[in-house]
Formats: C-alpha cells, sequence, structure tokens
C-alpha cells in the first residue's frame, strides 16, 4: 500500500474527532531545530475545510485497527471498513515535509488499538522520537492517551507532546456501558488524573530548574459526543464545568454525532448531526471560560435543554430581565460581561475608554458592541436608543430575529398543487 | 498657517519628514501623495526632500509621547488604508497637541481610522501565517502571496523564527517585493517581477498528499462552505495549494535556476535581479 492511500485511509478514520487546536503552547525556535509554537496565543489555522472546520495539524491515526468494539466509532472491529497502518518513519518524514511547506502546524497523532494499548502508545512514543530527536522538530504535537496505558508510557508522552487529550466521549457511565463496552469510566479518568498532577508537578520542577524537561506544556483537552445517547445539555455542562473546575482542562471539545453506522442503540443513519446543539453547547463553554458564568446559572432541572432560538446569554438575560440595564460608565467588568452583545474584547475597550472620558451610546458600536443585541440591556449615561420601545414579549421576537439569518436556513421546498397539506 | 499639499518620495521617513516640514514652515496639510501620482492642482504645493536627521526627530518625538502610537504610526504606514499618511499625519498632529490620552479611547474620531486599519493590517498578517504555502525547489522554500496590506515585515519575525535553519523567500505579488531569508538574515526588496518554477517529482508528490489530505479531512455530512469562506475567503485561495488546477500538481523537469546576480547566494533565480529602490517598509529609522 503506497503512502497516499495510507494516508486518504487513517485521515478518512480520524476526522471525527473535534479538536484541532495548535494553541497554549510558547515553545520559542531553537538554534538547529525547526519550528515553533509562540505563533499567538490562539494558535494558527492552516486552513479551513469544506465542513468548515479549521485544519491546523495533521490528523491521523497511527493505525485504524482496533480491538475494541465501540458501538459509534467507525473503526470498530466489527466494521468492515479497509485498514491501514503507518510506519513510524513514514509518518514523521510526511509530518516534516507538510511542516516545512507551511501546510500545517503540527502533528495530531492519534490512533486505534492495536493489540493492547500499551503497544499502540509504544508505536506512538516512536514516531515522536523520531520527530523530535532524529528531524529535530519543535513544532506542536498534540497525542492521545489512549485509556488503559500503563502511567510511565503516558509519562513518555507527555514529554514528547505539547498537548495530551483522553477522549471521555459518551457523557454518562450509563452511555459507556451500552456503546462502548471496552472501556469504563475509571480506564478514562485515570490518565486524565495523572496527566492532572504531573503538569502541575512539572510547574513546580519549573520554578526550581529553569531547564526541566517539559510535560505537556500546552495541558490537557478532550472531546464530548453530543447525541448519540439521551443525556440533557443541563448533564453536559454540568460535566464540562467539572472536569474545568477538578481536572483543570484546557479546552473540552464537542462533537455532534454523525451517524455512521446502523445501530439499534444509536440513532437512525438518516438522522442530521445535531449542530445547532452542539453551536449553543459550545457557546455556553465559552461562558463558562471567559464570562464567569456557571452552569447552574444557564440551565437547570425545568429546562435541561438550551433553547435553539436565542444563545445562552440571551436566554439568561431574558430570564434575568432585573438585572438590567446596565450603565456603561459605572458598571464593571463582570456586569458588562453578563450584557448580551458586549464580549471580552468590547469590555475591555469599555473599560479603557472609561478612564479617559464618559462612553457615549454612539461609541459603543465603534468600540465592537453588537448593538442589535445590546441596545435593550444597556444604558450610556443614563440614556437608552431613542425610540426605543419593547416588552419582555418583543424583546424575545427581536432577539431571535436577531439571530435568524446568521444561523444555517432550512432548505426551501417547492410546493405542489397535488401535495397533501402537512403529509 | 497655510493649507498645503506635500509630495514625498513614498518611504516612511520621507513621510516622516513631511510631518516635520509642516512644523518647521507652520503649514496644515490637506493631503500627502507619492510624487510618481503628482497631479496638477489648485492648492499650493511642495515637495519634500527625505532627511534621515528630520525622520529621526519625528519618530523619537512620537516614541516618547507614547510607544503605542509609534506602533500605530510605523504599522500604519504599511495599511491599505486610502490616504493613510493624512490620517496618520492627523494622529501625530493629535498626539502632540492633546498628549496620549485620546489613544485609550477606541471610538476617538481620528484614532478610530487608523486603529481599523491596523487591526486590519495584523488580521490578514495572523491569517497569512497559516495560509502561506511553500515549496521546495533545490533546497530553497518559495512562496508567493497577494495581500491587501504590506504585511512582509509583519511576517518577518514569525518565519525566521519558524524557519530558522532554512533559506526561504516569500514573493508578495501585490506590493512588488519579497523577502528573502539566507543564513540567518532577512531582507525585504523591490522586486517588478518574478515567477515560480514548475515543481519536480518529490515536491508534486507532496503537494498531491497535501491535497488529498485536505479533501478527506472534511465531513461530508457537516458540508459549509459558508462558514469556510467566512474563515478564508476566497482571495487567498488563489495561491493555496488545495485550490489549484491539475498542471499545478504535475511534476516538471525544469532547466536549473540561475542565481541572479544581487540576489543572495542560493536563492533559485526570480525574474529579475532586485533594484536598488526605498528602503524596506518597517524598518525603523
Amino acid at each position: 500500500m503506497d503512502i497516499l492511500e495510507k494516508l486518504t485511509i487513517l485521515t478518512d478514520a480520524a476526522k471525527y474527532d473535534a479538536a484541532c487546536t495548535s494553541s497554549g503552547g510558547t515553545r520559542t525556535s531553537k538554534k538547529g531545530y525547526i519550528g515553533n509554537t509562540s505563533s499567538s496565543v490562539a494558535g494558527c489555522c492552516h486552513s479551513f475545510s469544506a465542513d468548515g472546520r479549521c485544519v491546523t495539524l495533521l490528523k491521523v491515526l497511527m493505525t485504524n485497527c482496533c480491538v475494541y468494539d465501540c458501538k459509534y466509532c467507525v473503526n470498530r472491529r466489527s466494521n468492515d471498513t479497509r485498514r491501514a497502518a503507518f510506519n513510524p518513519e513514514e509518518l514523521a518524514d510526511l509530518t516534516i515535509n507538510f511542516y516545512r511547506r507551511n501546510y500545517i502546524e503540527g502533528l495530531f497523532l492519534s490512533s486505534g488499538v492495536l493489540r493492547n494499548p500499551d503497544y499502540t502508545t509504544e508505536r506512538m512514543i516512536r514516531t515522536l522520537r523520531i520527530l523530535r530527536e532524529t528531524y529535530r522538530f519543535n513544532g506542536y504535537i498534540h497525542a492521545k492517551a489512549i485509556p488503559g496505558t500503563s502511567p510511565e508510557l503516558v509519562e513518555q508522552l507527555g514529554l514528547l507532546s505539547d498537548r495530551l487529550s483522553v477522549n471521555i466521549e459518551l457523557p454518562s457511565e450509563a452511555g459507556l456501558r451500552t456503546l462502548a463496552p471496552d472501556k469504563t469510566k475509571q480506564a478514562i479518568l485515570a490518565p486524565m488524573r495523572q496527566i492532572q498532577t504531573r503538569n502541575q508537578q512539572n510547574k513546580e520542577e519549573l520554578v526550581k530548574y529553569r531547564h526541566a524537561p517539559k510535560f505537556a506544556p500546552a495541558g490537557q483537552s478532550t472531546q464530548l459526543i453530543v447525541g448519540a445517547t439521551p443525556d440533557t445539555d443541563l448533564h453536559i455542562l454540568r460535566l464540562t464545568q467539572g472536569l474545568y473546575d477538578k481536572y483543570r482542562l484546557k479546552r473540552v471539545f464537542y462533537s455532534a454525532y454523525v451517524p455512521v453506522v446502523e445501530h439499534a442503540l444509536l440513532p437512525a443513519k438518516d438522522v442530521k448531526p445535531p449542530l445547532l446543539r452542539e453551536h449553543r453547547l459550545y457557546q455556553a463553554d465559552w461562558l463558562l471560560r471567559f464570562y464567569g458564568f456557571r452552569a447552574e446559572e444557564l440551565l437547570d432541572d425545568h429546562h435541561p435543554d438550551f433553547d435553539p432560538r436565542v444563545d445562552p446569554k440571551c436566554s439568561w438575560a431574558l430570564n434575568h430581565l432585573d438585572f438590567f440595564p446596565v450603565e456603561v460608565n459605572t458598571a464593571d467588568y463582570e456586569a458588562l460581561l453578563r450584557v448580551p452583545g458586549i464580549g471580552v474584547t468590547s469590555a475591555r475597550r469599555i473599560l479603557t475608554a472609561r478612564r479617559v472620558g464618559r462612553v457615549h451610546l454612539e461609541d459603543l458600536r465603534r468600540m465592537g458592541v453588537v448593538m442589535k443585541r445590546a441596545q435593550y440591556f444597556l444604558t450610556a449615561s443614563g440614556k437608552m436608543p431613542d425610540g426605543l420601545r419593547f416588552t419582555p414579549d418583543s424583546l424575545l421576537r427581536s432577539l431571535i430575529a436577531a439571530e435568524q439569518p446568521l444561523l444555517p436556513q432550512q432548505e426551501m421546498v417547492q410546493l405542489s398543487l397535488f401535495d397533501s397539506a402537512g403529509a | 498657517m497655510t493649507e498645503m499639499v506635500y509630495y514625498y518620495d513614498g518611504s516612511f521617513e520621507g513621510f516622516l519628514c513631511c510631518i516635520f516640514d509642516s512644523y518647521a514652515n507652520k503649514e496644515i496639510l490637506t493631503a500627502i501623495d507619492h510624487d510618481e501620482d503628482a497631479m496638477p492642482t489648485l492648492f499650493a504645493t511642495r515637495s519634500i526632500v527625505t532627511d534621515r536627521d528630520h525622520a529621526n526627530r519625528v519618530f523619537r518625538k512620537v516614541v516618547k509621547c507614547s510607544p503605542y502610537a509609534a506602533e500605530l504610526l510605523r504599522k500604519g504606514f504599511l495599511t491599505c488604508l486610502p490616504e493613510k499618511e493624512l490620517h496618520l499625519y492627523r494622529m501625530v498632529v493629535k498626539l502632540l497637541k492633546e498628549g496620549p490620552d485620546f489613544l485609550r479611547n477606541f471610538s476617538d474620531e481620528i484614532l478610530y481610522p487608523v486603529i481599523t486599519a491596523v487591526r486590519h493590517l495584523n488580521g490578514e498578517a495572523h491569517l497569512l501565517k497559516g495560509f502561506v504555502r511553500f515549496s521546495e525547489l533545490g533546497g530553497v522554500l518559495g512562496s508567493e502571496i497577494e495581500p491587501k496590506n504590506r504585511v512582509l515585515p509583519i511576517l518577518r519575525s514569525h518565519f525566521c523564527a519558524r524557519y530558522r535553519e532554512e533559506t526561504f523567500f516569500i514573493y508578495d505579488r501585490t506590493h512588488k517585493e519579497a523577502l528573502f531569508y539566507v543564513a540567518g538574515k532577512a531582507v525585504i526588496r523591490p522586486l517588478e517581477y518574478f515567477q515560480m518554477a514548475p515543481p519536480d517529482e518529490t515536491e508534486a508528490n507532496y503537494r498531491i498528499l497535501w491535497k488529498r489530505f485536505y479533501d478527506t479531512i472534511a465531513i461530508k455530512e457537516r458540508y459549509n462552505p459558508r462558514c469556510r469562506q467566512t474563515q478564508m475567503p476566497k482571495r487567498y485561495w488563489n495561491t493555496m495549494t488545495e485550490f489549484q488546477d491539475e498542471s499545478y500538481f504535475r511534476p516538471q523537469s525544469s532547466p536549473a535556476a540561475v542565481p541572479a546576480p544581487d540576489v543572495p547566494a542560493g536563492i533559485s533565480a526570480p525574474g529579475t535581479p532586485p533594484a536598488p529602490g526605498p528602503s524596506a517598509p518597517g524598518s525603523v529609522p
């Protein structure tokens, strides 16, 4: 099998992994080495695929042979699909040549479980060794820690990579039991905990010894599949919050379940992936990480799922109208961030501008505030926009109307005289 | 104070001298233009001679008032803002008159056009850090870009750090200049014409591999061309490997590249040797 064919099979098998970021690395360039990871805090996108997702790393599997039989996965052993495996040398050569041509920011290496988790991880480590030591590659590497790998190997993997991730995949233990019978919650959480404690230790080491080897300096992330199991948004968001709080994760990714296999326990194959739900979860994820919201504020047991019509922040604002309007000249940073239409950047701009003079209503648009949402929730020097009249009811309607054109539209269908209505 | 139109040589120093002379002659500028596109006008005009000392004095003064303003001035000159000279001139005048406080107000009338133009420049440079595509030609990495702003000075530090041990060049088709990096030294030189040589066997092979990777990584069920175009506007596609037609992936045996006289050794010959022209943009006097 030639390398082009291998690349096709192993890319195709890896594409359902949502995580593809090169953020969080701060490694500067070194003499005699190629590459760095410090292009910007948020990472660097090298292309965007036809589905609009960023392509920053060479995202492939080491092999798509797998001994597990997780029902939702294309690579499960009972699936009749073509199998391939990279040699460590081949993959290292491919990575370095893509990197030199500025196609990619680094390597995202994952793998199906070949023989057992330890053997698989050893093969991954060998690839990364060749890259780091033979090719003197100094760019970004994201590696998957496979549940069930022995801690010594995870340690080695962490010393070679910038970021590690362990995929939780199914947000509940019940889901895991039915759909991924070979994985247990314990096996997933063990490497996560190890990476977190080791990362913490490493920070202390680095304070004591400047040249101490770095262990996964860009932290760890995980992925949850949305829509394969009947878990609610509240459950997913609580889990996310727990991961950020207790495991210090850098990112939690959500992947709308794309039905790839027919199975009685899974959504049917003609079900569309729940993209809007995924979008709302990402919006809520940002609210948790940058806006000081808590999962309990956004959802509760009476409303366990997000309103598909408005974003979570608007939804919160509509339920807390007594918090508004916020006066932009006096409100503190946290209060500004709660206003729909004001983000981290525009809130900072308001704070700096306030130090040299009053902020007026007409300045806000130029500062990046999205007035079509924010106008209902703020005042500048006590003034709201002229002629703005609204009731809580009409407010919801105008907010829905404001977001409507941004959402994917339903396909137009030509009506026919002869179809029975509503059929 | 009389109103005047100034002409200068197009360099950053020349522009700073316009500011210097406007103060020396007690004149208010209504337009600042290149020498070349000087059109007959009814207004009083003056051609400014570039003087490094004067330019230095202006820049040092701005740095002293606010290092942030100096950065805006330097970067603002690289942008594609129409009448950028006039906008920057007004910013300096306001800075010298009122002090640096207005720089904190993002929505300030004088500052806003400059700051949005600089954001556009930074944004474009950030995107290009990812979108630049190199081809290997005899051990040298070469690429072409078509940016709206003069991004090469911004891209310089990024690519020099990343490909420290390599030899590479980036050709800017819009502004007809190129960034050369050889043996740890980077220069930006005007370059009238450049044509990329066809790929050899290995190069064509990696192009094919990358195209295949790109086509495979997209999930069919999530097809969303509008999202892609928002993130990666079509004007960048022209120079990206992913969107080239078939001939781009066909290897051709090409005649060996001959080094041109003035080009640093080791770089395959571009069309014409770079002529000694105005100093590289972004170099602080």
